[in-house]
């Protein structure tokens, strides 16, 4: 068996009579890094929400690692481990207690929480801050919390929803490789973020929904190949007054020592600094505009590139 | 989940209750003390004298048992409707909805913790009546049992009240409207046997007046109320309340969207 997760047809109706998820297929393979993306209020939480059954899904079925979530609740269970969006822990219980008592709910003895606890506190860094009571952490100090929580059953399967919200660039960086050696070790890992350069550096795979439908599902090197275009933003030595032509025609002006350049996909971008050369215009660094998947996200999502939404008006 | 496992989950919830209420002592062990030792001071030594004999004992010592238990019911129910609602609100909850841990585990354990705060504040309480009045127990496995199966009754009718509640205000509604007049009704300071015989009809609807009638029995060996009807009643009620905790839960009313 090589799948870790299997969704099909899944739909969400909430009691207000909101369709939040009009029928969602989806697989993901053991030891996948898969990516989860959409805009807000896309359906990604609703549909976490039903694979750890925090919310009653209408219809569908899930299986974890082969295991229906209705008729094999708690093998399905043992399999998961989520970290969710927003904070759910008891503010007023040490760090500590937090996470020897979510062992304790999957049925693990105390004594061997409490060591399992202190490695995962370790690892992420919370090791000192045990006996604070859960509100005293800072924001990034939370959201490690809720992973060594969501890692101490050892669960194969992780689920973190916008792990990396409010998180410094320090931290992140290290969460990355923290969740990379996870991954390495044969944790599959389904990952939701609005930092795509994020998704694009860590996930193999990745499905984007938006309105409660599935509108891609690909791998990333796949994906990133569809970009067409690739837009660069070159900074001049020196300011022009005009705009520098070349040929093909592909530079737009943003300041006197700002251009941009929009360059076909599978063309040399060769042409374009000899071009330059020859009219005495020296680049001194160059930089994608944007990320490669953000550019593709925004198209993909109805974002006309003046970056408004289409069915925002 | 294995049975071994199912009793360590059982034990995280009941320990992880008995902290939480450990923790915030000043307000769940002293206050409860505090109103009863009142209650003895002005019902049992300073009126009490006056009112003379209830049902051929010192007024002080008919009292004591009805308010052990009157301690014992707010306690438990008071336990774990702010502790369940209290975890829905701050969302904790979820953190047993993600684990394997069945339904009918995370009813016992609040169940469990409701009971160990009722049987906390009943023991405090009754040390203190110690000081008042020189109660003898009469049938110590009547007190042990039927405290234990009201503490149970109470904290299973906590657990739905908390399973409902949508705000602190539907958590106080049940004890105020509810608890507090069945209570004071139940007996617990006069025996019905005062009562004009419509009212004492009535009053036999009131299920605590079992309770306490019976409690007041493991002390002083009188009742007004057979104590195996007592037992039967209460038991019916645990039965019927723990079903109805179970179905919701099972449905997920109020925590699972
Ligand atoms: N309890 C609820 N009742 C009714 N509608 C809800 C409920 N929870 C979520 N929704 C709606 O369902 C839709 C999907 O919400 P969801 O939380 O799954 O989005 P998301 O993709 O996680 O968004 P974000 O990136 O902002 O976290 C939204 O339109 C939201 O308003
Ligand atoms: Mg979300």
């Amino acid at each position: 068996m090589t799948t870790a997760l299997s969704i099909r047809d899944l739909t969400k109706a909430y009691a207000n009579g909101f369709q939040a998820l009009k029928g969602i297929s989806l697989e993901i393979r053991k030891g996948d890094f898969f990516a989860l993306l959409g805009p807000n209020g896309a359906g990604k939480s609703t549909t976490i929400g039903i694979l750890c059954s925090l919310i009653n899904k209408t219809s569908g079925k899930v299986e974890i690692f082969g295991h229906d979530i209705d008729r094999d609740f708690s093998a399905a269970k043992m399999e998961t481990g989520l970290v969710p969006q927003e904070f759910n822990f008891n503010v007023f219980e040490p760090v500590e207690e937090i996470v020897v008592n979510q062992a304790g709910y999957f049925g693990i003895e105390r004594r061997v929480g409490v060591r399992r606890a202190e490695r995962y506190l370790k690892q992420l860094g919370l090791w000192e801050k045990r006996r604070c009571q859960a509100r005293e952490l800072s924001g990034g100090m939370k959201r490690r919390l809720m992973i060594a929580r969501a890692l101490v059953h050892e669960p194969r399967l992780l689920i973190l929803d916008e792990p990396t919200a409010g998180v410094d660039i320090e931290i992140r960086r290290s969460m990355w490789d923290y969740l990379r050696e996870l991954n390495a070790a044969g944790t599959t890992i389904i990952l939701t973020t609005h930092y795509l350069e994020e998704a694009e550096n860590l996930c193999r795979n990745i499905a984007i929904i938006d309105h409660g439908r599935l509108i891609e599902n690909s791998s990333m090197k796949e994906l990133i190949g569809k970009l067409q275009v690739e837009t660069f933003v070159l900074d001049l030595r020196n300011p022009v007054k005009t705009l520098p032509k070349t040929e093909p025609e592909c530079l737009r002006m943003i300041d006197e020592t700002t251009l941009e350049a929009d360059i076909q996909r599978g063309c040399s971008i060769n042409f374009l600094f000899e071009q330059l050369s020859r009219q005495g215009i020296e680049v001194l660094s160059m930089r994608n505009k944007t990320n490669r998947l953000e550019q593709l996200f925004m198209h993909m999502i109805g974002n006309g590139a003046d970056g408004k939404r289409k069915d925002a008006a | 989940m294995t049975p071994k496992q199912k009793l360590v989950a059982f034990k995280t919830i009941l320990i992880k209750e008995v902290l939480r209420f450990s923790r915030i002592w000043v307000q769940t062990i002293v206050p409860p003390v505090v109103t009863t030792s009142l209650y003895f001071v002005i019902f049992g030594s300073l009126i009490g004298p006056r009112i003379g004999d209830m049902g051929g004992f010192r007024y002080m010592d008919y009292i004591v048992p009805g308010l052990i238990m009157m301690a014992v019911i707010t306690n438990s129910y008071a336990n774990v409707v702010s502790s369940f609602y209290g975890s829905k609100f701050h969302h904790h909850i979820e953190e047993m909805l993600v684990s394997p841990l069945p339904n009918y585990i995370i009813v016992m354990g609040f169940t469990a913790g409701g009971i160990a705060r009722g049987m906390s504040v009943g023991m405090a309480v009754t040390l203190v009546s110690m000081a008042f009045s020189d109660l003898q127990v009469h049938d110590l496995t009547v007190l042990v049992t039927i405290v234990i199966l009201t503490s149970t009754l109470f904290s299973l009718a906590g657990l739905i009240n908390g399973v409902f509640a949508r705000s602190f205000d539907d958590i106080s509604i049940v004890p105020t409207f509810v608890l507090t007049p069945l209570t004071y009704l139940g007996g617990v300071f006069y025996t019905i046997q005062m009562l004009p015989a419509f009212w004492q009809k009535v009053s036999m609807a009131n299920p605590i007046l079992y309770m306490v009638d019976t409690f007041r029995f493991g002390f002083l060996g009188v009742s007004d109320i057979p104590v195996a009807l007592s037992y039967l009643i209460v038991g019916g009620f645990i039965l019927t309340l723990y079903l109805y905790a179970l179905y919701l839960m099972n449905v997920g009313y109020g925590i699972r969207k």
